[in-house]
């Protein structure tokens, strides 16, 4: 398969995920949306490694084409997890304070 | 002996410190004892080193070092030598007694003020030791704008007085246009020889060129001019009277305007190397001396009579250093230290007699109550007049003498210049001190004698100014020339070499007399009245009024600049102010706007963070175009 799709897909992805943190006022949808992104990447990531024909030619006889890429992608899902928690804290002390998601209440960087 | 030097310039310095920190705290007396005892301290060690000289030549002293850059030196460093060890003998001598008598002269200041004169005092007396002490250039310029200072805080002492504040800023822009000749010369100095030193300086004098030569010379005595006041820079030292009197006498005998001279005297190897310097100054040394003479003639301030006698009598040195008798002009400094700091402290008695009063129109006859002023004065108008065998008498004759080795023509006009001195100075002795009292009745009733301390430092002068000169009387009768060799081995003293040498000094002799005979005469017939008017018609008038002099320089220099500030005041300063004030207006203006997009919405803050994030890709992916666009347009 063509490398094209997989770049296709993930700039498809990445959109999406800008437009939603652009547009949507949801802390949650927004976090989400920039999850969207970061997926987004790693889908790249993966794609690359195993496709690129130099890699490929150099690691063809071992049978182990183009891992190092997919072992990055694992460290960037469980710094992603790791901040999810953080991220999803902050929104729960957030509601707390203000009794809401939204996030055009935190306007105080103003003056 | 080397570790004794740096104590001359110390003890006045700890004298300024103290009584001008603790002005406000210390007795009159205390400041008194401070400021002339600081003085005295000086004078002891400047005679220890004296004799140190006399029996062990000079040497210098490497204090530290004050500009070190790669190999171009500037040390902080001292030179004791005939010449220096001279001047300091003159200025913490003469500068002691002046001291002295400022104690008693001001002592109706208040304790705060009179701290602040003496502190001042101080300070110009530690700055003349560094000048004359200096072994280079710089540190002598460092002591010249010292005394240019001091002479700018002393001449305004009285500052509540305007005119006194005009008087001050006077002498300290006319000695500024000075300094910059000086400094000049340093710079020019420096760049040729890359030294400023003496001794180095002098030993590489003949690899420089003619030109350079001229030119470093000729801006040295354009510092000269300011500072000892020769035309056209003259004219802030009779307005330096606005100063105390024992001020003018430290100022105009011992110290500041004999700084040209001694810088000259100093330079004497450079000079001698240039004719054209020394003819420009043997001129105007001349010009001076008979211009300030004939101003001298009319004047009825006693103090400005004496101010224009100093002008004409530095004209004399300069006359003497331009005609190559470096060693006469010297010797002239230190006999008209002692009668003109014995003139000024005495006019200064007279004035503290007469209640302030100046206008000599207004005394006469003070000799019946002021004795010992009166005959101390008599003596110092003998001195200058060159009455046989004084000091004045010896180094007058001397200049004269030289000159006409030189000149005849610049001997006949100098001899026109000491006759007019011994007329404006009979002139004014007569008027002040015999005839009859002319002023109200009230200041006859309240002439008094001084007190000690002021009559003791005339009675020194006095005697000083009498003997003075034994030390180098013509050799005609029975002299011998000690102060030439004294100072011989730093400057060489010239041999005139001129037939009948002796029938001249013998003429010279025998007009002297003859003309004292005819002017005290004239001046006891005509000065030595009852009631006398003071008031000059014609060409009297021109010269009590200073050949115009300083309206010229009002009129062609003040004015126009004057002018000039005035026009950029009003039209260049606001178009500049414009601009200033525009890009201020401007960026205060933008930033009120800009301010609006920080509006506080995460969306927005967001949404600018993508959009920079796009352009900046676009920029990347089109950068080659971008830059040849851009290269196409500039």
């Amino acid at each position: 398969m063509s490398i094209q799709y997989y770049v296709a897909l993930a700039a498809c992805l990445f959109c999406i995920g800008v437009a939603g943190v652009l547009t949507r006022r949801n802390a949650i949808i927004i976090f989400m949306c920039i999850e969207l992104m970061l997926n987004a990447v790693n889908l790249m990531l993966v794609a690359f490694s195993k496709m690129s024909p130099a890699v490929a030619a150099v690691n063809s006889s071992m049978g182990a084409a183009g891992t190092d890429a997919q072992l990055f992608v694992f460290f960037i899902m469980v710094v992603a997890a790791a901040e999810v928690s953080v991220g999803l804290a902050i929104i729960v002390m957030m509601y707390r304070n203000i009794h809401s998601v939204d996030i055009n209440f935190l306007n105080r960087l103003k003056n | 002996m080397d570790n004794l030097v740096y104590l001359v310039p110390l003890f006045p310095l700890l004298g300024f410190l103290i009584n001008g920190l603790f002005r406000k705290s210390l007795s009159k007396g205390a400041i008194g004892i401070i400021g002339s005892g600081s003085i005295l301290l000086s004078f002891i060690v400047s005679v220890v080193l004296f004799s140190e000289v006399r029996s062990g030549g000079g040497f210098v002293s490497n204090l530290f070092d004050f500009i070190n850059v790669a190999d171009f030196q500037i040390p902080f460093a001292f030179q004791v030598d005939a010449l220096s060890a001279l001047f300091l003998l003159i200025i913490t001598g003469i500068g002691f007694l002046i001291h002295l008598y400022s104690t008693s002269y001001m002592h109706d200041e208040p304790a705060e003020h009179f701290g602040r004169y003496f502190a001042y005092l101080n300070l110009f007396v530690f700055s003349m030791l560094l000048l004359v002490l200096g072994a280079n250039y710089v540190i002598m310029f460092i002591g010249w704008e010292g005394v240019g200072l001091c002479s700018y805080l002393l001449i305004g002492f009285w500052f509540k007085n305007n005119n006194y504040n005009y008087a001050a800023k006077k002498a300290f822009v006319m000695n500024r246009i000075g300094d910059l000749g000086f400094l000049l010369a340093i710079f020019w100095l420096l760049n040729k020889l890359g030294t400023a030193t003496y001794s180095e300086v002098f030993d590489l004098a003949d690899t420089l060129s003619p030109g350079d030569v001229t030119a470093i010379t000729l801006l040295f005595f354009v510092g000269a001019m300011g500072k000892s006041a020769q035309i056209p820079l003259y004219t802030w030292l009779p307005d330096a009277m606005a100063g105390p009197t024992p001020v003018s006498a430290l100022i105009h005998a011992a110290t500041m305007v004999t700084a040209g001279i001694y810088m000259i005297a100093r330079s004497n190897v450079l000079y001698s190397l240039s004719e054209l310097t020394q003819t420009v100054v043997a001129v105007v040394g001349l010009a001076t001396a008979i211009l300030s003479a004939t101003i001298a003639l009319y004047q009825n301030d006693i103090k400005k009579v004496l101010a224009y006698s100093t002008v004409s009598q530095l004209g004399f040195m300069f006359l003497a250093l331009g005609v190559g008798a470096y060693t006469t002009g010297v010797f002239h400094v230190m006999t008209h230290a002692f009668f003109k700091a014995l003139m000024f402290l005495g006019a200064g008695s007279v004035i503290h007699a007469m209640g302030g009063e100046q206008d000599i129109t207004k005394m006469g006859g003070l000799s019946k109550k002021l004795p010992v002023t009166t005959w101390t004065f008599v003596i110092g108008v003998l001195a200058i007049a060159g009455f046989p065998f004084t000091s004045g008498f010896a180094s007058k004759d001397e200049i004269l003498i030289a000159t006409y080795a030189h000149s005849p023509v610049l001997f006949y006009l100098a001899c026109f210049a000491a006759l007019l001195t011994m007329i404006y100075m009979f002139r004014l002795m007569m008027l002040v001190f015999f005839g009859g009292f002319r002023g109200t009745h009230e200041q006859e009733h309240h002439l008094h004698e001084s007190p000690r301390p002021m009559t003791i430092p005339l009675v020194i002068l006095a005697i000083l100014s009498l003997v003075g000169g034994a030390i180098q009387f013509p050799e005609m009768f029975g002299g011998h020339p000690f102060f030439n060799e004294y100072l011989s081995p730093v400057v060489p003293a010239e041999a005139h070499e001129i037939e009948n040498i002796h029938t001249v000094e013998w003429a010279l002799f025998g007009g002297t007399v003859v003309a004292l005979i005819v002017v005290y005469a004239a001046a006891r017939k005509f000065f030595a009245v009852k009631a006398f008017d003071g008031t000059y018609t014609g060409i009297k008038k021109v010269l009590a009024d200073k050949w115009y002099i300083d309206e010229l320089y009002d009129a062609i220099i003040v004015k126009p600049l004057n002018a000039l500030a005035g026009f950029l005041k009003s039209g260049i300063e606001k178009f500049i102010d414009g601009i200033v004030n525009g890009t201020g207006r401007f960026v205060n203006y933008s930033s009120r706007q800009l301010r609006l997009l920080q509006s506080g919405q995460v969306g927005s803050y967001v949404l600018f963070m993508v959009l920079s994030i796009v352009v900046l890709f676009i920029v990347f992916w089109h950068q080659q175009e971008i830059v040849g666009f851009l290269q196409k347009i500039f």
